[in-house]
């Protein structure tokens, strides 16, 4: 489902990066809904300190996840600056507070690598793989590790 | 000129599949949910074959037969007996009451038409 | 044009349709046992019901249904012709059979195998009452392979007629054609029974080369003749490949009617003999009963019919007032629920338009102000109309629970009857659905826990079969269905020692009756002494309480030592929208749903009273009733809300409970559309559900019984419900 055929018919992966912060993150483009500015939330009563709230996107009522603070990295104080990923997986919809979207990328498989286990890092458990060039470092994010129900359901 | 059949049966499921069949085979296919129902629409759908059911609510099957006989206009227009029971003993009953032939549920589509065919002008 | 796997699906609707209406009639034999006086056409009509389910299963191949119904309905076919008497041990077989023909359907409908053993136990006593064991679980009606049937796509490729591939008289690949001599005299009820020769003729034609000669001999003068006696008899040769099978099956319908000799004769060579012998080969013979067609009234030209499916719809849909089938139309639920979606947002949008209309200072009296209002009374009818789409009738969850209590009542040894009211009640369907869990739960309690034993009620002086009542009911906007037994009531004494022994409750603790019946709420109280097969089930009453509650519905228990035990379920109306009162929390603007709210109080402050450090009660009336303050319970702030401009929301719970919730303001009443939080987040403590409001923005609906006893710390059971609750 997450593979796209090039023009070649390779199977490449296209992903959409992002940045938290100083890092910089991506998810496959097939997860994303859509990449909306940022509006205000409505609070919810004893919510973890990384869900934001909830928005009405057309009817839906859809939590936000503050990424930064989800990985244990410094929470972003959201402004208009901001950037919220709509992303679905499965029939849960979820938005997800980042720095700025970049980029659309198209990756190979083979250009993927798994992630570094030596790290202690507390954002390593929700990192799938990782891409790097010369450049830069992507970690792509596991969505399903990210996600608010998950999280209520591990607490409940 | 296409074929008017009026199917008769309680059971939707099976109006249902003489539809399907019936006017897969090409015929126009009317159906009526029981015997009253069906005396009711020979007027109006005026039918080239009539099928149906023995078992039904308000006028069984042999009802339906005996009244479409009675009338003159219709003494020998073709019916067919839908039944589900086999015995040779059914058959004759129906014969008796003026069944022109009868179809053993379930019914086999090609087995359907077959006995269509042998009863009815095409 | 319908293919064979919606004739399935509509095979399986129809068979919900025969099961509850075969639960109706068994119901109605039974209860016409007393008296003794048994309609013939209500066990007919019992009767036709499984023989409808058994012809349709059979189309379908679905063999367990075929043979379980063959032996039900040979059954009640002796009962019909008054060879098995329908008494009380009799017809609770037939109860039992009919819940395992339903088990069989739905075991069909989702493709999973169903236990065997049950089935065959009651196929016994079947069998028994029928009067003859082994023989009737033979198959008994051939099933015919469906899927070879045909292509179901639609298309006519139709056979025209089976070519045998048998027959092979002489041993070699090729069939050889024969000539068939087949002489055929009419009998005089030929013509009577609607058969025409010159049909047959034409089939046998259609296998090979045929002749046919007829013989006039027996016809008399044209004086005497009469049109509807077939008189003639013909002789046919046929040169065909096809079997003499294949023949006779030709004849199949005039065997009796007519006497029809058949004589293959082999070899080939035949053929050009035959050919020479007869007068017109290959041409069917002019009709012989073209004098009949010559009768206008026998045959009027019929007018074509374009839409040929027209007439016959509207008879479907026509009522037959003997039986009063119900007419639907199968939607997709999906489709409903989108249609539900979009007309709570025209009701959104109709409140929007209000309240943009009141910011600019439109008067209310004008003429814009007024059409307003209409668009507002149409959107909320086409709101009730779309709801009402997904309303069902309670009827059919209410067999399901008869079923239950048969069931449970004859494990627990205990004799019950079982009476129900209220069974055209309309729910939405998806709460009907959810309701089964919960509800099969509470009877098999009530059965197992509620009622003595009938030594016991002999001793108390009832008589030896308890009563137990399933009633459904609209109250106040609200849904209630209720499930009462004449047993013992709740042992309030043993309630509490369980819950103390269990570590549930302090042993010292002083509580209501009421707060002791709840205790059966608590997750992990069980009552039983040992635990039965029953209601020991790995769930408590606690499930019960949180699945209701996530129907947004409340539970209540009602009990009277000696007497008996209510279980009080109030639900919404509809899952979709709610009678909201808008407040504001510490600058949150939130919603409480009407339907909890007694009364609204601007509280003066000489009847609001501090206990403790933190918590306050005001006086209503003569009662104190403590204050829940939203903005505290929802962490919104540290601090009450000022006392001298809170607003308190007087709300009552199912068990007559009164709380006040503290607010900064009411800013509005209107109708909310209900958005789940649950299906992207999960449950918040507290709140019901979200919707959104006339600005977009999303508002959080207060669950207010949850609220209260997440605020009441004061009290053991209320801080273990919440608990409970989330």
């Amino acid at each position: 489902m997450t593979d796209a055929l090039d023009m070649q018919g390779n199977a490449t992966r296209e992903l959409v990066s992002f940045a938290i912060g100083e890092q910089d993150f991506c998810m496959d483009i097939m997860l994303v809904r859509e990449i909306r500015g940022w509006t205000n939330v409505t609070m919810l009563p004893h919510a973890p300190a990384h869900i934001l709230g909830v928005i009405n996107l057309r009817g839906a009522v859809v939590p936000i996840v503050d990424l930064a603070a989800r990985l244990g990295l410094e929470p972003i104080t959201p402004t208009e600056r901001h950037v919220i990923i709509i992303a679905v997986l499965g029939d849960q919809t979820v938005g997800f507070l980042v720095s700025a979207v970049s980029d659309i990328i198209g990756i190979s498989p083979s250009e993927i690598q798994s992630p570094p286990r030596a790290t202690s890092e507390n954002a390593a458990d929700f990192i799938e793989g990782v891409i790097a060039d010369e450049r830069r470092m992507l970690r792509i994010l596991n969505i399903a590790s990210v996600l608010p129900r998950t999280r209520v359901v591990e607490e409940a | 000129m296409t074929l008017k059949i009026l199917a008769i049966d309680d059971s939707r499921t099976i109006r249902e599949m003489l539809r399907l069949c019936l006017v897969r085979a090409g015929f126009d296919v009317y159906t009526a949910e029981d015997g009253v129902d069906g005396l009711e629409s020979l007027d109006e759908v005026d039918p080239d074959v009539v099928i149906t059911d023995i078992n039904m609510p308000r006028l069984d099957g042999f009802g339906v037969i005996s009244a479409i006989r009675a009338a003159e206009s219709r003494a020998s227009l073709p019916i067919l007996v839908l039944t589900t029971e086999s015995a040779a003993e059914l058959k004759e009953r129906a014969r008796r009451s003026g069944a022109t032939g009868w179809i053993v549920k379930p019914f086999d589509d090609v087995k359907l038409v077959a006995a269509i065919r042998r009863i009815a002008a095409m | 044009m319908s293919s064979l796997d919606d004739i399935k699906q509509t095979f399986f609707l129809e068979c919900e349709e025969l099961l509850e209406a075969l639960n109706d009639g068994l119901a109605d034999i039974e209860a016409a046992i007393p008296d003794d006086t048994f309609d013939t056409e209500t066990i007919n009509a019992v009767f036709r019901t499984v023989h409808s389910i058994k012809g349709g299963a059979a189309s379908f191949g679905l063999e367990p249904i075929v043979r379980f119904s063959h032996c039900f309905e040979t059954v009640l076919d002796l009962m019909r012709s008054g060879k098995v008497r329908p008494d009380t041990t009799n017809v609770r077989v037939l109860h039992r059979a009919a819940d395992h023909l339903a088990d069989l359907v739905a075991a069909s409908r989702s493709d999973t195998p169903l236990d065997a053993a049950a089935g065959d136990a009651l196929l016994a006593q079947l069998n028994a009452l029928a009067g003859h064991a082994p023989q009737v679980a033979a198959p008994v009606v051939p099933i015919p392979d469906v899927t070879s049937a045909g292509p179901d796509d639609g298309d006519l490729a139709f056979l025209p007629l089976a070519i045998p591939f048998d027959f092979d008289p002489a041993g070699a690949g090729e069939p050889i054609p024969r000539t068939f001599r087949i002489e055929m005299t009419c009998s005089r009820e030929l013509f009577a029974n609607g058969h025409d020769p010159v049909h047959l003729f034409r089939e046998l034609a259609a296998l090979g080369d045929l002749t046919v000669e007829a013989d006039l001999s027996a016809l008399p003068d044209f004086d005497a003749l009469d049109p509807l006696v077939c008189l003639l008899s013909w002789r046919l040769e046929l040169l065909s490949e096809a079997s003499e099978e294949d023949l006779r099956e030709i004849f199949e319908f005039v065997e009796g009617l007519a006497q029809v000799r058949i004589e293959a004769s082999s070899g080939a060579q035949d053929a050009t003999g035959s050919q020479d012998a007869v007068e017109a080969p290959h041409e069917l013979p002019p009709p012989p009963v073209a004098t009949f067609d010559a009768d206008p009234a026998a045959r009027p030209p019929a007018p074509e019919t374009s839409e040929a499916d027209a007439p016959s719809t509207r008879r479907e849909a026509k009522a037959a007032p003997g039986r009063a089938p119900k007419s639907t139309v199968r939607v997709d639920l999906d489709l409903v629920d989108s249609l539900i979606n979009i007309v709570g947002e025209l009701v959104i949008n109709q409140s929007v338009l209000s309240q943009s209309l009141s910011d600019a200072n439109v008067a209310h009296r004008s003429e814009i102000g007024g059409s307003l209002d209409e668009y507002k009374n149409l959107a909320l009818q086409i709101q009730e109309c779309v709801m009402s789409l997904r309303a069902q009738s309670v009827k059919q969850l209410f067999q399901r629970m008869a079923r239950i209590v048969r069931e449970t009542s004859e494990i627990a040894g205990k004799s019950v009857a079982f009476e129900t009211d209220g069974e055209d009640t309309e729910i939405d369907k998806t709460v009907i659905e959810r309701l089964i869990e919960p509800l099969t739960h509470i009877l098999r309690n009530a059965i197992d826990h509620g009622l003595e034993a009938p030594d016991r009620r002999r001793a108390a002086g009832k008589t030896p079969t308890g009563t137990v009542r399933l009633s459904a009911g609209h109250r106040s906007g609200r849904v209630v269905i209720e499930v009462s037994d004449d047993g013992s009531g709740i042992n309030r004494p043993k309630v509490q020692a369980i819950a103390v022994k269990k570590g549930l409750i302090a042993p010292d603790l002083q509580l209501s009756d009421n707060e002791i019946d709840r205790l059966l709420f608590l997750p992990g109280f069980s009552t039983a002494d040992s635990v039965t097969d029953l209601s020991g089930r790995g769930v408590g009453m606690d499930v019960v309480r949180s699945e209701i509650q996530k129907l947004g519905g409340r539970v209540g228990i009602f009990s009277h030592p000696g007497k008996g035990t209510t279980f009080s379920i109030s639900l919404p109306l509809t899952l979709a929208v709610l009678d909201g009162m808008v407040v504001d929390v510490a600058g949150q603007t939130m919603v409480v749903p009407i339907t909890s709210v007694v009364e609204t109080i601007r509280p003066d402050l000489s009847d609001l009273h501090m206990i403790g450090a933190t918590s306050q009660v005001i006086k209503v009336r003569d009662a104190l009733v403590p204050i829940v303050d939203l903005g505290m319970i929802f962490s919104y702030r540290d601090e009450p809300v000022d006392r001298a401009r809170m607003v308190i929301l007087l709300v009552e719970t199912e068990q007559s409970e009164r709380w006040g919730l503290a607010v900064d303001r009411i800013i509005d009443q209107r109708q909310v559309v209900i958005k789940s939080l649950e299906g992207n987040y999960g449950h918040v403590d507290g709140v019901a559900a979200a919707t959104i409001l006339g600005d977009g923005k999303i508002a959080l609906i207060i669950d207010p019984e949850e609220t209260a006893r997440m605020a009441d710390s004061g009290s053991a059971v209320a801080s273990l419900m919440s608990a409970a609750g989330g």
